[in-house]
């Protein structure tokens, strides 16, 4: 079904992986739309009445009507703009982009906040389960679902890349502001340099916030979460982030994400 | 990982509801299959052969392919047999079945798990907060016959195991599923004339039973 771009309207957080994923499926697929800055600590009417359930970013409006849920949209990009198609075709190889994508969001998005999150012993503990999934993710690389490819998508871009790649960047960025090394070039040689390889696509280059900006916002996040640690008897993350003017999100194991939206 | 084997198997585990969510679609589609019951105390090399990461069921093998996590094993029985679909064909559609069937996901089932294990203040949070889930999933229901419109669907294959498991949450915290939500309880009996959902959902006391096992093994009593 092709419709007029001009009726595409993004809601979304500067430095949400969960909105770059959705942005830069659209630039892949040549679509113009309307981005609308979300301020996460003060949620818009839009915000509120297009996702009432979870409030939170990225929300696609398309023709007025909303599409949550940054794996849900990215499938509905690719079914509504059958172009440059970034879901495999085979029903085994999406069900093994499904699983991998629900991976990244269930298992290695809340170990890279708990690394973010956490300190000393803790830090180091989570660490180590970051380095646990990268490895799970390497072997596929190396000798499984996805041996021998450029891409997890194949010789382009998919939306496994989408999902891994935008949020692989916080990796880096956790690596320089708590000096930790979770992206090991020499314990994960084909992930690190397919992030490399990722990280230099035009399209990809377009969507990712400078580095600069991306430290800054950490570094000043990661202070805020600090002091706040020292001076509340609590240790869970969830009452340093709810205090926190940040884009962190409380998951179900109350690790901070420093991704995405919102439930603070 | 794969094995040489054709035709179909389910590595499932009898009271599962993400299991259910499996045997309801394979029922839907008529896919003969082999069921093979788990004992998740003792896993079984096939489980962990095909499902190292997390190791849990259900898994779906077919040709010697395992699939896993219920919803994907259910959209990727929907995209190979394709008669009776189980999701919408228009991309928006789609896009609110996925959402709401991953709302079930995330919320049905941990909510209900604290609905039994804890107990006082925080039980009555825990059947609060199951109350509002059920509420917004009644209202995402509306007046249709399914959550699908007049075709049983993604959603209704997703929510419907967890019906089996109202009794237990109503008796563990006391209070009455068709009282808040009737239209619910109604779209489940409609489900239950499903021969598909039927023959793979348990009786709710049977479940009951399960969860009192369950609170006496983790010791509450």
């Amino acid at each position: 079904m092709e419709q007029s771009p001009s009726c595409l309207k993004l809601f979304g957080s500067w430095a949400s992986s969960y909105t770059h994923r959705v942005q830069l499926a659209l630039k892949l697929k040549g679509l113009e739309f309307e981005y609308v800055e979300e301020d996460l600590t003060n949620k818009s009417p839009s915000l509120l009445l297009y996702n009432p359930v979870y409030k939170k970013v990225p929300i696609l409006l398309h023709l007025d009507r909303p599409i949550i849920e940054s794996v849900i949209i990215l499938q509905y990009i690719d079914e509504t703009w059958t172009d440059h198609p970034i879901m495999p075709i085979d029903p085994y190889e999406r069900a093994i982009a499904r699983f991998w994508c629900h991976f990244a969001d269930d298992k290695l998005g809340p170990a890279a906040g708990a690394v973010f999150g956490s300190s000393g012993e803790e830090q180091k503990a989570a660490v180590c389960q970051v380095h646990e999934n990268l490895k799970l993710i390497e072997a596929e690389l190396r000798e499984g679902a996805f041996k021998g490819r450029r891409f997890f998508g194949g010789d382009k871009i998919g939306i496994l890349d989408i999902v891994f790649g935008c949020g692989s960047y916080w990796l880096a960025v956790f690596d320089e502001v708590m000096e930790v090394k979770l992206v090991d070039p020499e314990a994960f040689p084909l992930f690190h340099a397919w992030l490399r390889d990722f990280e230099e696509q035009k399209e990809v280059k377009e969507i990712i916030p400078a580095i600069d900006r991306l430290l800054e916002y950490a570094r000043g996040i990661r202070q805020l979460m600090l002091n706040l640690k020292d001076t509340t008897s609590s240790t869970s993350t969830s009452t340093t982030t709810a205090t926190a003017t940040t884009v962190a999100t409380n998951n179900s194991n109350n690790n901070v994400v420093i991704e995405s939206s919102t439930s603070v | 990982m794969a094995t040489a084997e054709k035709g179909v198997v389910l590595l499932d585990a009898w009271v599962s509801p993400f299991g259910q969510r499996c045997r309801i679609a394979l029922a839907e589609k008529a896919v003969e299959y082999e069921y093979s019951e788990q004992n998740l105390a003792d896993k079984s090399p096939l489980l962990l052969k095909v499902n190292p990461i997390h190791k849990k069921i259900p898994v779906l093998i077919h040709d010697g392919k395992p699939v896993c996590e219920s919803l994907i094993i259910v959209q990727y029985i929907d995209e190979v047999w394709t008669k009776n679909p189980l999701l919408p064909s228009d991309p928006y559609e789609r896009a609110k079945a996925r959402f709401w069937a991953d709302f079930v996901d995330k919320k049905v089932y941990e909510c209900g798990t604290k609905l039994w294990k804890l107990k006082g203040e925080a039980q009555q949070e825990a059947k609060k907060e199951m109350i509002e889930i059920l509420k917004l999933l009644e209202g995402e229901l509306g007046d249709k016959k399914y959550f699908g419109g007049e075709i049983f669907g993604f959603v209704d294959v997703a929510l419907v195991p967890f019906t089996a498991w109202f009794y237990a949450y109503e008796t563990c915290a006391n209070f009455s599923v068709e009282a808040e939500c009737p239209k619910l309880v109604a779209w489940s009996k409609g489900c239950m004339e499903r021969e598909s959902v039927a023959k793979s959902l348990h009786d709710p006391h049977k479940v009951y039973e399960f969860v009192c096992f369950l609170k006496k093994k983790f010791g509450m009593e």
